[in-house]
């Protein structure tokens, strides 16, 4: 195509700050996300430290003298500071990790870098809008971290309801301060940032395969997220019609759910959770795609059942989207109700078994090298299973109504999103970093960092089955002395996946300070689709004369 | 860039299709737009389904007694709760009665406004179990229509109801003996924020 040659001498590449602030560049908003995922990573990362610090011991040893340093507590205030500190940690903890960094790192971050490449498009449909959806971002990040210092309930500050923000707690009775509308408005741009990003790569998945590029030969990573902008076109904007529904009752006197004037927080319930519940296939999603890719080149076997691995994301993104109230058993469903809960959520259980088995059969008789990627690929198949088969526990309301509320659902969803979702995370970045920077890292330090993440975590959230199974609840600073053994062991497993979390930047910095030239595929025949075709990193401007997909064999 | 440039290249395979993206685009901005709008409409359509269904122990509206009498003795308890913000007293005039269904019952509930000021409010109800609310049917009831008591002023207030025969064929209902009827007054909207204290506060916040 002559003309997009001639179109890139009229337009010279953006240099500096103006390359990024103003960036239309797929690859280059790619890595503003990754970046902004990190940072809000080792944001929310610090937090967990923080109140893995104070649980390890029983009482209350840190966050008295936190929240005299944050909020400026008397030293005879300092207790009760210190217990609504430690709510409002646990709430931008989980908002942090869900909006500020798995859902950036997988979606915005690899989803931007490698759909396009993987169809073979020349960028996204909609390379302004991608900047929007970008910087919309750090706006609502700034309005989550102002909350925390704006006050919410009467005398504290910030808001520390949980990510769930059910009211009435949430509404004018339980915090009526300003931190609860910033928490609002910021959850309104990082929702209004996905939608956009989501119809952006709908219509680049839809419009811009190159020819030959058919869905059914398109790479599983492609479909994962073409199933995830789905669930988020169709979720989020109940999320942001539920949350506006809240600013109004808290401050333009409606009643949707104030029981004084007719309404039922119970509504608010139904409408977090029929958004909450695709988002964590929304944040797991991608995860699986990342997964078969890398499965698939260390394995040097096409992904196996490649049909029933796209269609099982497509049933399991359907299926999440009937089966919200399975968080909230405890309500006062009709047993009629429970029952079809249960039943749809255990479905959920068959979708999934088919991409574990078909990604062990993948790996069935392959030619398998263990390199870093495959490494945490493994690692997520792994964690992932365990986090699964506890899901399928909680999925039975019987069961659920001792464990609602309980350590162990704290420890079946770390599973599944920290450490599986994470996993994915770091497989991605593994697999991919020799793509986007050029450079190779460091493999025996990448694999040290896995050894040392994986047991790091795995001690950390094992021993919260026990304490879940024990009775304790969640959401609370201190608990009895009962529990304080398995709180004791899941402390120190959080500094170990922290020193984990310590050894990757070394190696990001070990990478860009040594330049070692990684070559347009360092993964050999096994990595079949379209990003290794181009060099490392790929031009500004890819795919000018549009690839041509033969039969690909996945 | 990539757009225009494959725009002004009339020989580029790919120049129709950006007619189509944004018709994809469009049609999934509508979707999210539609969603967004169903969450509002959520609201009434909520209430209409409990409404409907009884469900969540919502009660049945009737507009005469049954036809029919039926077989089943139930026990029927009285709840009455005041919110926080009103200084009224409420309280059934008995806890609990014994009633056949197909019977039609009044009972009444003795409210006592306790400020010096004239306060309104209104009463939110529901049934407990809450399968019982599909059955569970008023002919009138003071909770339908908001309540305005003078300082100090005591009132009786009569709510008449009966449990529909239909409920001895429910399976679900055949393990229930006892249905609690749950009230609880609410200061009326417009003061809702002052008519804690003392009335004249109330009073005088109400242009607000």
């Amino acid at each position: 195509m002559a003309t997009t040659t001639l179109d890139h001498q009229e337009h010279a590449h953006p240099t500096g700050w103006r390359r990024y602030l103003l960036s239309t560049n797929h690859k280059d908003i790619g890595t503003l996300y990754i970046i902004f995922a990190l940072v809000a990573g080792v944001i929310g990362a610090i937090m967990s430290v923080l109140m893995r610090m104070e649980l390890q011991e029983p009482g209350i040893q840190i966050f008295n003298h936190l929240a005299q340093i944050i909020n400026a507590a008397s030293p005879e205030t300092a207790v009760d500071a210190a217990k609504n500190l430690y709510n409002v940690m646990i709430t931008a903890h989980g908002l942090i990790m869900i909006f500020f960094m798995v859902m950036p790192a997988l979606i915005g971050g690899f989803g931007n870098w490698f759909v396009p490449i993987m169809i073979g498009a020349p960028d996204m449909a909609f390379p302004r809008m991608n900047n929007i959806s970008f910087w919309l971002l750090p706006a609502s990040l700034t309005l989550a971290v102002i909350s925390m210092f704006a006050e919410g309930a009467p005398g504290m500050m910030g808001f520390g309801g949980g990510w769930v923000l059910y009211p009435p707690y949430s509404g004018n009775t339980g915090a009526p301060g300003p931190a609860m509308d910033f928490l609002i408005l910021s959850i309104h741009l990082a929702g209004a940032s996905s939608i956009l990003g989501a119809i952006n790569f709908i219509t680049t998945i839809f419009n811009m395969r190159a020819p030959g590029m058919t869905l059914h030969k398109m790479p599983l990573f492609a479909w994962s997220v073409l199933v995830t902008a789905f669930l988020l076109v169709l979720t989020l904007p109940v999320l942001a019609g539920a949350i506006t529904m809240l600013l109004t009752d808290r401050n333009f006197g409606t009643t949707f759910f104030d029981p004084a004037g007719g309404g039922d927080p119970l509504l608010f319930q139904h409408l977090f959770w029929f958004f909450g519940h695709p988002e964590v296939y929304i944040l797991i999603l991608p995860a699986f795609g990342i997964i078969s890719q890398i499965i698939s080149t260390f394995s040097r076997k096409p992904v196996f059942g490649y049909l029933g691995m796209a269609y099982a994301m497509v049933a399991i993104g359907i299926v999440g989207l009937v089966v919200w109230a399975h968080h909230m058993y405890t309500v006062g469903l009709s047993l009629d109700t429970q029952r079809y809960f249960v039943f749809a959520t255990m479905v959920i259980a068959v979708p999934t078994g088919v991409k574990i088995f078909s990604w062990i059969a993948t790996m069935w008789g392959g030619s398998i090298s263990f390199r870093a990627p495959m490494l945490w690929a493994t690692g997520f198949i792994f964690v992932f299973t365990v986090g699964g088969v506890t899901g399928v526990v909680l999925a039975n309301a019987g069961i659920d109504r001792a464990f609602h509320e309980t350590y162990y659902v704290v420890a079946h969803f770390h599973y599944v999103l920290s450490v599986g979702a994470v996993f994915a995370i770091f497989a991605g970045f593994y697999y991919w970093f020799p793509k986007m920077t050029g450079y190779m890292y460091n493999e025996s330090l990448a694999k040290a960092q896995f050894w040392v993440t994986f047991i790091g975590v795995n001690l950390t959230f094992f021993p919260q089955h026990f304490l879940g199974l024990a009775g304790m609840p969640r959401r609370y600073i201190d608990y009895p002395d009962a529990f304080a053994q398995w709180n004791q062991i899941s402390s120190y497993g959080s500094y170990i996946s922290g020193i984990g979390l310590v050894l990757f930047f070394y190696l990001i910095y070990d990478a860009f300070a040594k330049k070692l030239l990684a070559g347009n595929n360092p993964w050999g025949p096994g990595a079949t689709t379209l990003e290794w075709t181009l060099s490392s990193p790929p031009p500004f401007h890819q795919f000018e004369t549009l690839p041509r997909i033969k039969d690909l064999e996945h | 860039m990539i757009r225009r440039s494959a725009q002004s290249a009339p020989k580029s395979p790919r120049a129709p299709i950006f007619g189509r993206t944004n018709l994809v685009a469009a049609v999934f901005v509508a979707i999210s737009l539609a969603m967004l709008g169903l969450t509002f409409a959520s609201a009434p359509l909520y209430r209409l389904f409990c409404a409907a269904t009884g469900y969540g122990g919502t009660i049945q509206v009737a507009k005469a007694a049954p036809a029919s009498k039926g077989l089943r003795d139930l026990t029927v308890r009285f709840d009455a709760n005041i919110a926080p913000g009103l200084s009224w007293k409420f309280e059934p005039e008995t806890p609990e009665i014994r009633l056949r269904t197909g019977e039609t019952a009044t009972v009444f509930y003795k409210v006592t406004n306790m400020s010096n000021a004239e306060t309104a409010a209104q009463a939110m109800y529901n049934v407990s179990p809450d399968i019982a609310g599909a059955y569970f049917n008023k002919i009138s009831c003071f909770c339908f229509d908001e309540q305005k008591l003078g300082p100090h002023e005591t009132t009786e207030l009569p709510v008449v109801f009966f449990l529909d025969p239909a409920l001895e064929k429910d399976s679900t209902m055949s393990g229930v003996r006892s249905v609690t009827l749950s009230y609880t007054f609410f200061a009326a909207k417009p003061s809702a924020s002052s008519a804690g204290g003392d009335g004249k506060t109330g009073a005088k916040a109400k242009p607000l």
